[in-house]
């Protein structure tokens, strides 16, 4: 039995699967804490979506991925900042067109060139296969990341809560945004990876926002949230094994059921708490 | 609230002062909002920033915080540009309350300690001196006894007193108050501006802006009344008067004059002048315009406001 469960770790490809999924996940949790409290959640899914018509042409050439999803992330902001600016559309709209415009012509690229890469892997992940040099790209794409935020963490949730008051201590919101953006886009392109286009947005949402029920202090917050990202990436990634299914599936399949349990019996702001407190009051609560 | 402690006097810096000469403020779009506007403040004063909504008043705020450049003019806090004003921490910002995501999890020490991130090193750790810093600043407000709440929980005073603790946290000398009292009750009213008046003799330098205008004369040593650029800006007692209010009002301001037979069966010489903002009423008892009106304003209620009259 001890053996069956100990399988996974005599290969090499699923102990390179558990670390890089715990990592990636590790930092995508952490900027879900801040995604999720400005309602940007959906820029992620967007980003995700952009980045993949850059991976395919950066396969296509031969190019280090990384800079492929960077280049493309970019012209995918600039491109939604320009339709915003040029039209009275409002801002789900600008998102929606630009990040399915982006992604449908990545899966033109990769559907109609001869390429290593298949739309699967792009679309779903395929971190059980990912190659060694991908695994470096990914590992230093999150380390940088995760040094940078746990260095400035404190004056992004500042930002993030009051700007006048960052630019009362002298910080620059506008540049901590834009260093946000840079992480979350790099961050993305590593997800890509473990999970795929289409579930890095649970990555970088479901954490924060399970987290986010559970406490009421920032800091914890954030220690609840790259905690749960860790663990279920890796144990998602180490389950994948016998049930030969999808890492990414599994992945975010483990937790949304975290974010389940959280809903319904987090202490002070689950569905039972709340209800216990209706039903303490005389009044019931409107 | 608590006198002066040992921590503010340690942040004591530069005389507070805001100099605005001749600013002009433009949106991105186009838009004048604020055009050749001057007034300067000194310290140990309390301003009220008077204006109908779109007059400039935010707009003022903003450019003293360095969210705007001024197109044209300057302005200069404690004597520096606002850019190296801020970087020194000198003014502290209290927001409006629609300003400020009341579900964000920070409790009521977390925000506090916001003032103090300028005195903190680049990790933001607090020291000791921080830690005594926010204490004080709670105690002020006596809000000590909530320190450990998610501020959602708060009542809409206590969520006021804790922006306040902050801006003293920070030691700010140059203070912006945007719209402190609105959704407060009259105790806290009370309170901030017992506590305000305590800061003005510490000679710190207050800007408030404010719809209320009836307490504007128990508290403000001055006002800057404003309507795209400034309409008048002075000592109290000789700028806040119902000219300069109705110039920069215009038809926005109720105003209502109650005499003659009104408050008396018999006709009465006295008369009560109300002008509201849609807030605390400025009430004037007295005799302006009595001559114009005495003996022939059988009408009782007499309304400037044409939109009101049509009502009538």
């Amino acid at each position: 039995m001890i053996a069956l469960l100990l399988e996974p770790f005599g290969y090499q490809y699923m102990v390179k699967a558990i670390w890089v999924s715990a990592l990636v996940g590790g930092v995508c949790a952490f900027l879900s804490c801040y995604l999720m409290l400005k309602g940007w959640s959906l820029m992620g899914d967007a980003l995700a979506h952009a980045i993949v018509p850059g991976v395919a042409l950066a396969y296509l050439l031969a190019l280090p991925y990384a800079v492929g999803a960077f280049l493309s992330g970019i012209l995918a902001a600039l491109a939604m900042a320009l339709v915003r600016v040029r039209t009275r559309l409002r801002e789900d709209a600008v998102i929606g067109i630009v990040f399915t415009t982006f992604f449908a012509i990545g899966l033109l690229i990769v559907s109609i060139s001869p390429t290593s890469v298949n739309v699967q892997s792009i679309v779903l992940g395929n971190i059980l296969g990912i190659s060694d040099e991908d695994v470096v790209q990914v590992a230093i794409i999150a380390a940088v990341s995760l040094v940078i935020l746990v260095g400035r963490w404190k004056d992004m949730m500042l930002v993030f809560f009051d700007e006048n008051q960052a630019r009362a201590v002298g910080l620059s919101p506008t540049r901590m945004k834009i260093l946000f953006f840079v992480l979350l886009s790099a961050c993305t392109v590593a997800a890509l990876q473990t999970v795929g286009a289409c579930l890095v947005i649970a990555m970088v949402v479901t954490p924060g926002a399970t987290a986010y029920l559970l406490t009421d202090r920032f800091g914890r917050l954030i220690v609840i949230a790259v905690t749960m990202g860790v663990v279920t990436s890796a144990v998602g990634a180490y389950a994948s094994y016998f049930l030969d299914g999808s890492t990414g599936g599994m992945i975010v399949v483990l937790q949304t059921v975290l974010f389940l349990l959280a809903f319904a019996f987090a202490p002070k702001h689950g569905r039972l708490a709340a209800r216990r407190a209706a039903g303490a009051q005389v009044e019931p609560a409107v | 609230m608590k006198p002066a402690s040992a921590a503010d006097l340690r942040t004591a810096g530069p005389t507070p002062s805001i100099v605005v000469s001749g600013v002009t403020v433009r949106y991105a779009n186009g838009v004048t909002a604020v055009s050749d506007a001057s007034f300067a403040l000194g310290p140990g004063t309390i301003c009220a920033l008077v204006g109908i909504n779109g007059s400039g008043k935010s707009t003022i705020f903003k450019t003293l915080m360095g969210f705007l450049k001024p197109a044209k003019g300057m302005v200069s806090i404690a004597g520096m540009e606002v850019r190296d004003a801020l970087k020194r921490g000198l003014v502290a910002y209290v927001p409006q309350a629609e300003e400020v995501d009341w579900s964000f999890p920070v409790l009521v020490d977390d925000v506090v300690m916001m003032g103090r991130y300028g005195h903190m090193n680049f990790l933001r750790i607090p020291a000791k001196a921080d830690r005594d810093a926010v204490d004080d600043a709670l105690a002020r407000v006596n809000m000590l006894e909530f320190r450990r709440r998610q501020i959602g929980e708060l009542s809409g005073g206590q969520r006021k007193r804790v922006f306040l603790a902050r801006a003293l946290a920070q030691g700010g000398q140059v203070i912006l108050l945007d719209e402190p009292f609105t959704g407060v009750d009259v105790k806290t009213e009370d309170a901030i501006v017992g506590l305000m008046r305590d800061l003005r003799s510490e000679g710190r330098l207050m800007l408030v802006s404010t719809h209320n205008l009836g307490s504007i004369p128990d508290f403000c040593d001055q006002v800057v009344i404003i309507n795209q650029t400034v309409m008048a800006a002075g000592p109290t007692e000789t700028t806040f008067t119902q000219d300069n209010l109705q110039k920069a009002f215009g038809g926005a301001l109720r105003h209502f004059r109650l005499g003659g037979s009104d408050l008396h069966d018999d006709a009465d010489g006295r008369r009560v002048t109300v002008i509201t903002d849609d807030e605390r009423p400025l009430v004037l008892y007295g005799e302006r315009d009595r001559e114009k009106l005495a003996g022939g304003d059988k009408e009782g209620i007499a309304r400037d406001n044409p939109k009101s009259e049509r009502q009538t």
